[in-house]
This record gives C-alpha cells, structure tokens and sequence, in this order.
C-alpha cells in the first residue's frame, strides 16, 4: 500500500471551443496521502469541477501527470480508465445520481457487476455489508423515490464503498440537502475517514468544508491557498448539539453559520 | 456483466415502459404474424395441391412429348408431337413394372343432347384409365376392351358433363352428339371435384382413344400416355423402362436426347407446387415489410430511450462501465424486444392462421422451420435496428451524460 493516494504535477487542461481556448486548469500539483479528508473548494469557473472530473479519471489532462494509487492515469485509455473508476475510485454526486425504480442494494450491487477483474464474490452480500456501514440496512429494498434525500445520499456512499476504493470523491455532496441533513452526511463522512478512508470534497459553501482536514482553494484554474483546517469542526458533535436546538432548519443553518465564522 | 443480468436489466427497463414497450413491439408483432400467416396459407396451397395429385391415381406416371431439354436449350414439354399410340402399345406388350397404361387424346368439343349442349373436353382413353386414374363409375359401366378395339362410339361422362346435358334425367343408355357424331353414353363417372389447377375434374367426356383417334380428331400423335407402376417402390424402375421402351420405339441412337418426358406423380406435385412457392415467397416477403417497419419502430423508441435515459448511462460508465458494456446493454434490450415481439407474434400468427383456415376453409400449414425462422428473424432486426441507438448510448462522454437534465 502506498502512502500518497493522488500526486498530481503540472496538470492542465485546455478546452478548445472554436478559436477560442479555455484553460481550466493551468498546473495542479496536488499530493493526497492516505486516509487525507480534503476539501477542495472554489467558486464556479474557478475550475474545481474540472479538477474534479481529471481527479475522478472522468477526463484526461492536457498535459502534466497524474498517479492515481500507484498508477499513472495520463496515459490509459477509455476502457482503462472506466477500470480504474471502477477499482480505485468511489463518486458522490450532487444529485446523487441513483438509478430510478431500482433498489437501493441493487443500486449499491452496480459497481460491482462492471467489475472485470473476475473475482467470484456475493455481490449482494458485500452491497448489504456496505448499505449497514452507512446505517441503511433496515433500507435494501427501497427505491430512491422511497428514501429521503440523506438517505439518498447514504444509498451513493455506499455504492462509493462497496468497491473498497483508494478514494471517495464527493462532489457537492450537500449540495441538495439541508442543513442538519448536511451535517449528518458530513457525519458519516467524518466516520468514514477515522476508519482511514481517503476522502475528496469538492465545495463551494465553507460551513461543510470545515469539517474536512485540509482545504485546497482553487481559482482561475490554480492552487491558491492549500492548509489544514485550523478550526475542524466534528459533525457528530454538532449534531448532538443541534438536538438541543428546536428543529428547525431555519436555526440550524444560522447555527451552522456562526459555526463556520 | 453477465448475460442473465443484461437479460433481467433489460427486462425491467421494458416493464417500467410497459405501454410504450407494447406499442413498439405491435410492429414486430404484426410484422411476424403476417409471415406465419401468409406462408401458413401458401404451404396449406402447396400441401392442398400435392394431395390432389396424388389422389389423380395410383402409382401414375405421366408420358408427354417434347424433351425437357435439347442441346441445352430447354424446350417445354409436348413442344413436340412425338407420342404414339404404337408407344402406348409397345409399353404395354413388354414392361415388367408396368400393370396399366392408356393413352390420353384431349381435344374439345361441342356436345349436344336431349335437355342441352355444352363444350367440354374430350378425353380418348383406353379401358386402362379408369384403374391409373382409380376413377370409378357412378351410373352404368366404362366402355370395355372391344369397344376400344372396334373403336365403337360409345361414351362415359363425367358428372358435371351428365347435369349439363341431361339435368335430372338418366343418362346412360342416351345418345350424345360429339361434334358431328352421335355416341351413345354406357356409364356417368363418380364425381372427383377440383384439379390441381382449379378446374373441375368431371367436366370431361371419355371415349376410346380408337374412336376418338379415328373419329373425331384423326389424329395418330397424342399429347399424353398415362401409365400405373406396379408399385410404389417400382415407380423409378418403371420409369426407366417406359424411357428405355419409348427410345427404342423412336429409335433414338445413344447420343440422342429424349424426345419425351416421363414423369412420376411427386415429381408433377412439386412441379405444381413449385408455382405455389413463388406466391408464398411473394406474400412472405409483403409481409416482412411490415417487420421492417416494426425494426424502425423499435430504432425510434430506443434512441428515445437513449436520450432519456442519458443520466443513467453517466452513472454507470463514472462508476466503471466501458462503453461495450453499455453498447451490450441496449443492445439486449431490443434484441429481447424484437424477440418477445416475435414470439407474441408467433402466436398470434398461428392463431390468426387457424381463424383464417376456419372461416374461409382454406388448408393452413404451420412448419415449425418458419416459426423458427421468423422469432430469430425478429432478434436480429432487434440486433440491426438496435445497433445504432446503442453505439451512440456506449459513445456518450460521461460528464456531460451525468450533467444532463
């Protein structure tokens, strides 16, 4: 096992659109080491998502390297790379992207069905394992429209899981969630981490990267600013602060903002 | 993925569109059940008109002039007069595996009796014709073997000839006038109804072949010799003698071409059939038409299905599908389309065929070859016309796939 997840260098990425190019990203050098929890954080353009879509191996860079866990991923090609997201890489989406009208075990199953490495597993078991790691076993047989969106988003992390991936890329995660749904997400993020899975976070609202460990600032395409975060909050904590609250979201956004400030 | 997973996946993806799924199948459906049924009603011709021949008589094998084909040139049969009676009498003198033979001299004529007139065919025939044919008489007697010899003018009329002529009255006994000659009837023939071709077997006047020869037509040369081998396994050999018996009669040296046909009765029945199987292939191929159009229709629904279903494909190729396995994923999906479709429509033309069979008594055959056929037919237009929805589906770029509302 290595100790650096990501080593990216000089990463760019030009878009051409007619005469025009746009340079989304004009040199990334990004080390992640295991079990980091990194919030990457940035307005739109800013060039995160980008960042992101390179990070994932859903797009290659212009230029630069990036080894992803020991392999270099600039270089594969199509069916390499949808192997490598398969294997090595578990996404979190914004909308968290689950098939309709199918199951949340069967949702969970799926990365394991494109799996051609040929092993003989009980796909269904490890999907259920995964589904009781993020509190959903009483869950398996509802479907997304059954659920509510945390539990949605419960459903996505464990389909993130369930291959046993080098990393977790979470884009948004909250972004559809309110408030003290998000700090339950963050949660289970934060839980996840301690059992030493590597965690990256794209964001653009300060108050949930904070609950990561580190946070990279990016604008224009470049690292601006990359720190640990000084004040880490733990989600767990607030949670069980918040229950001392009314429960209303109204407040608990307030709270979690005067949190983050 | 395994193939059960695809075939499941697949299954469910048409059962959350049951409506739109029935609909794009119907054309598949439709498409296959006017095959079943336009080729289950060309075989049932076919069949129909194999059983009539070989109901036209025993082990019968059928001489005519002409060569089927000479110096590579085909001629069509009786292009040539070259038939005798002398042949007919040559067979019947010295083949083994010959038990009856008679000569056939067609030619039409008005008849004219008591209660009307009517044209008809007359047949010159010898006493042999009744067994070849295994044609009995209903009224009366056939002419015997010295009324051929002595070529006396008597007459046996088929049935539909006897009503024409004599409406209810008894026939027998009666005189007809055959052209300028009066016969005198001995026997009525028991109906036999329709030919091969349709037309009806008992509008026909037999006379002895003598008489006609002589009588009516004058001519020696006749159009047809009708034989009976002794059995069904002596068919062939009996046609080898007739051929070697009819070569020496017209002697022929070795290099000549037969200047004759012999036939057997399976050998006419295909030859009959054989007109059959182009109008099958005709009304078959009208039909596949329609399965065509089904093809298109389940192109359309799945590049529908592609467009909707964008987001799905992002989610499955971010998370490791390449793009065969979404090409195979749609792919399945309108290969198990086009072959419920095709099984639905199996049944449904097997039915339909039955329905049609029933209500316009027309035979239907049903060979389990084009059911067969037809459901894998319907499986590859689901491959054909599923292809290019599917490539397009596996093409997708994954971050705008997962992007897309």
């Amino acid at each position: 096992m290595n100790e650096i997840v990501i080593q990216t260098n000089a990463i760019t990425k030009t878009y051409e659109s007619g005469t025009n190019s746009v340079h989304a990203l004009r040199g990334i050098d990004l080390t992640v080491h295991r079990g980091e929890f990194i919030a990457v954080m940035g307005t739109s353009g800013s060039g995160k998502s980008t960042l992101m879509n390179v990070l994932g191996c859903l797009d290659t860079p212009t230029s630069g390297n990036y080894l992803l866990d020991d392999v270099h991923v600039e270089s594969l090609d199509k069916n390499a790379l949808a192997a490598i997201r398969n294997q090595k890489i578990g996404f979190v989406f914004q909308g968290f992207n689950l098939l309709a009208r199918t199951s949340a075990v069967e949702n969970v199953e799926l990365p394991l069905l494109y799996d051609r490495s040929g092993k003989k597993r009980d796909t269904k078991a490890m999907a259920v394992a995964a589904l009781g790691r993020v509190g959903l076993e009483e869950r398996l047989d509802h479907q997304p429209s059954e659920l509510s969106g945390g539990q949605q988003q419960r459903v996505a992390i464990a389909r993130a899981l369930v291959t046993e991936p080098a990393l977790i890329l979470a884009d948004e995660p909250t972004g559809n969630l309110d408030s003290r749904t998000s700090i339950e997400v963050m949660a289970l993020f934060q839980e996840l981490n301690d059992q030493g899975i590597t965690i990256v976070l794209v964001t653009h609202e300060p108050d949930v990267a904070v609950y990561a460990k580190r946070i990279v600032d990016v604008r224009d395409g470049r690292i601006r600013r990359d720190a640990p975060v000084t004040n880490r909050r733990n989600a767990a904590e607030d949670l069980a602060a918040a229950e001392l609250l009314p429960d209303d979201d109204a407040d608990l956004a307030t709270y979690a903002k005067g949190v983050a400030a | 993925m395994k193939l059960m997973t695809l075939v499941k996946l697949a299954i469910q993806a048409i059962r959350k569109n049951k409506m739109r799924a029935t609909l794009t199948m119907l054309g598949i459906i439709i498409g296959v059940a006017a095959v079943i049924v336009m080729v289950a009603v060309g075989y049932g011709a076919r069949s129909r008109i194999k059983q009539q021949i070989s109901n036209l008589g025993t082990n019968m094998i059928v001489i005519t002039p002409g060569a089927s084909a000479t110096g590579g040139v085909s001629q069509g049969a009786q292009a040539f007069a070259t038939l005798t009676v002398d042949d007919a009498a040559k067979i019947r003198a010295e083949a083994q595996y010959v038990t009856a033979i008679s000569p056939v001299v067609v030619s039409r004529m008005q008849v004219v009796a008591s209660a009307g007139n009517w044209r008809t065919t007359i047949n010159g025939v010898d006493t042999d014709y009744q067994t070849i044919r295994d044609w009995t008489t209903a009224d009366g007697a056939f002419f015997g073997a010295d009324d051929v010899r002595s070529a006396h003018s008597v007459a046996v009329l088929g049935r539909t000839v006897a009503t024409r002529l004599f409406a209810d009255s008894e026939p027998v006994g009666k005189e007809v006038q055959i052209g300028k000659v009066p016969f005198t009837v001995v026997g009525v023939l028991a109906p036999k109804g329709q030919t091969a071709s349709g037309s009806d077997s008992d509008d026909v006047i037999l006379v002895p072949y003598t008489t006609a020869a002589s009588r009516l037509s004058g001519r020696v040369r006749i159009p047809q010799i009708l034989a009976s081998a002794s059995s069904a396994q002596d068919i062939p050999a009996a046609q080898e003698e007739i051929r070697g018996l009819v070569r020496e009669a017209h002697r022929l040296s070795q290099n000549d071409e037969d200047d004759f046909t012999v036939k057997n009765q399976t050998e006419l029945a295909d030859a009959a059939a054989s007109s059959t199987n182009v109008m099958t292939m005709l009304m078959a191929a009208i039909a596949s038409i329609s399965l065509l159009v089904g093809g298109i229709g389940i192109m359309n629904i799945m590049l529908v299905s592609v467009t909707e279903r964008t987001r799905e494909i992002g989610i499955r190729l971010a998370i490791g599908a390449r793009g065969s396995d979404v090409l195979t994923q749609f792919l399945v999906e309108s290969i198990v389309m086009g072959i419920i479709g095709g099984v639905i429509g199996l049944l449904a033309g097997v039915i339909g065929a039955k329905v049609l069979g029933h209500f316009t008594g027309w035979e239907t055959v049903i060979s389990p070859l084009i059911m067969i056929v037809s459901v894998g037919f319907s499986g590859a237009v689901g491959v054909f016309f599923g292809f290019y929805p599917a490539r397009k589906a596996a093409a997708l770029n994954p971050i705008q796939a997962l992007r897309y509302e």
